[in-house]
């Protein structure tokens, strides 16, 4: 175990974990704005826009996540989108994430027991009104448990832009273990900060839910 | 803006439908060799012996926090050093199911924690040792139990089996790769290749809800 390498390349395994924290936190900023739009297109009544989101959340969900970077990144310039990795990253982390999201934030917000919504209306309260004052409030308490869920399986997820060259933690492993020819040093490396990064953001997730969840 | 001319697919499919053939060849051996890696942990996560809870705790600690792109990088860059040359697709194998062994660990943990102690009493009292007991009662039923969490784990293999393409492994997203590196049409290889996932996965699904529905335990 040569520990005076680990010492040495921790400087660069460090700048790549800030790496590595910026894109998961705009991937996961991208992901709940596309979610909560495509949550209650999803939940609508109204066909045209339940459909697209459907078919949204099908896809992305369906298909790995890998090839949704793929395609945006090397097949973005043959539709005219050219993107450089990092741009490319976020965009297809957030667009993938969004999907696993959507379903989050509708199953919390169906959680939430039909009565409240029927007090609410026969109250006089609109739809709208019903769901921003009653339902919402309730389903954010719900949501934060899977949408953290999320969240973790996202910071983990963040490896995969390392294939289209985001100079983040995996990418970094990958190429002090080529330089160095010392893996186990490396994986111990970057797991400690993975480790670190995703325990941190279970116990804030935990913290929150503690705070705003609460039995029924 | 470049035409997009999808006919290039069709006239390569033969490329990325033997990759899909190493794609289905990885998922389903690393599928069931998981839940006997599975099977494993759970027991001796739950081991009265508390190093070896411990060190299996700790195991799963590590292995689920850290990424599978990470742990494939291990195994395909450190097996080679300890004197293992293996190929790139049982490098891929044995990632995949250390990976989603982990996974299916827990979920199978709380699934045998979940078994009521009704059953263990019974099969003791019955003459069962603790290793029969488990291996004939609780297991069976820890895994009926679980089943629709260990079903969505083999969903999310599918899916992340795409990354063992970056070891080389010649499965559906190399072989996308390998057809791109000839025409140079990226996107329609990525687009048909994702098109192609999306249809095993649907495949995979329907499976599972017809396996569900027949193990599941009728109350």
């Amino acid at each position: 175990m040569d520990y005076e390498l680990i010492l040495r390349v921790t400087p660069f395994f460090a700048k790549a974990a800030w790496t590595t924290v910026v894109v998961s936190f705009l991937s996961f900023a991208l992901g709940l704005s596309i979610a909560f739009p495509a949550a209650f297109c999803r939940l609508s009544q109204n066909r045209f826009l339940q459909i697209p989101s459907r078919v949204y959340v099908s896809v992305f969900r369906g298909t790995p996540c890998l090839i949704q970077l793929f395609v945006i990144y090397f097949g973005g310039p043959q539709i005219g989108i050219q993107l450089e990795p990092f741009m490319a990253g976020v965009l297809g982390l957030g667009i993938n994430i969004g999907s696993y999201m959507t379903e989050s934030i509708r199953g919390a917000i169906l959680a939430v027991s039909r009565g409240q919504t029927e007090a609410s209306r026969s109250l006089g309260l609109s739809k709208f009104q019903a769901m921003r004052k009653v339902v919402l409030p309730q389903a954010a308490g719900l949501m934060i448990s899977p949408l953290g869920v999320n969240t973790i399986a996202l910071i983990k997820g963040s490896s995969l832009v390392s294939a289209i060259s985001v100079l983040e933690l995996a990418y970094t492993a990958h190429r002090f273990t080529n330089s160095t020819y010392r893996p186990f040093e490396m994986f111990i490396l970057a797991s400690t900060f993975y480790l670190v990064i995703i325990t941190l953001t279970s116990k804030a997730i935990r913290n929150l839910n503690g705070r705003f969840a609460y039995e029924k | 803006m470049q035409g997009l001319e999808f006919s290039v697919v069709f006239e390569n499919m033969n490329i990325l439908l033997q990759g899909m053939f190493w794609t289905v060849v990885l998922c389903s051996s690393a599928s069931l060799l998981s839940i006997v890696v599975a099977v494993v942990l759970a027991m001796t996560g739950i081991s009265k012996l508390k190093p070896v809870r411990s060190a299996t705790l700790f195991f799963l600690w590590v292995f689920r926090g850290t990424p599978l792109l990470l742990q494939l990088f291990l195994f395909y860059f450190g097996l080679p050093q300890v004197g293992l040359y293996l190929s790139p697709i049982i490098t891929g194998i044995i990632g995949l199911t250390l990976h989603f062994g982990v996974y299916n660990a827990d979920v199978l943990r709380a699934g045998i924690l979940g078994v009521e102690t009704g059953q263990h009493e019974a099969s003791r009292s019955l003459g069962l040792s603790y290793f029969q007991t488990m291996r004939k009662v609780i297991i069976p039923q820890a895994l009926r139990n679980v089943s629709p969490a260990v079903g969505n784990n083999l969903i999310a293999l599918l899916k992340e089996s795409s990354l063992v393409s970056i070891i080389t492994v010649p499965e559906l997203t190399l072989s996308a790769q390998r057809a791109i590196s000839e025409t140079f049409r990226p996107f329609e290889f990525y687009f048909a290749a994702g098109a192609l996932y999306y249809v095993v996965n649907w495949g995979l699904e329907f499976i599972l809800q017809r396996v569900e529905a027949r193990t599941a335990l009728t109350r």
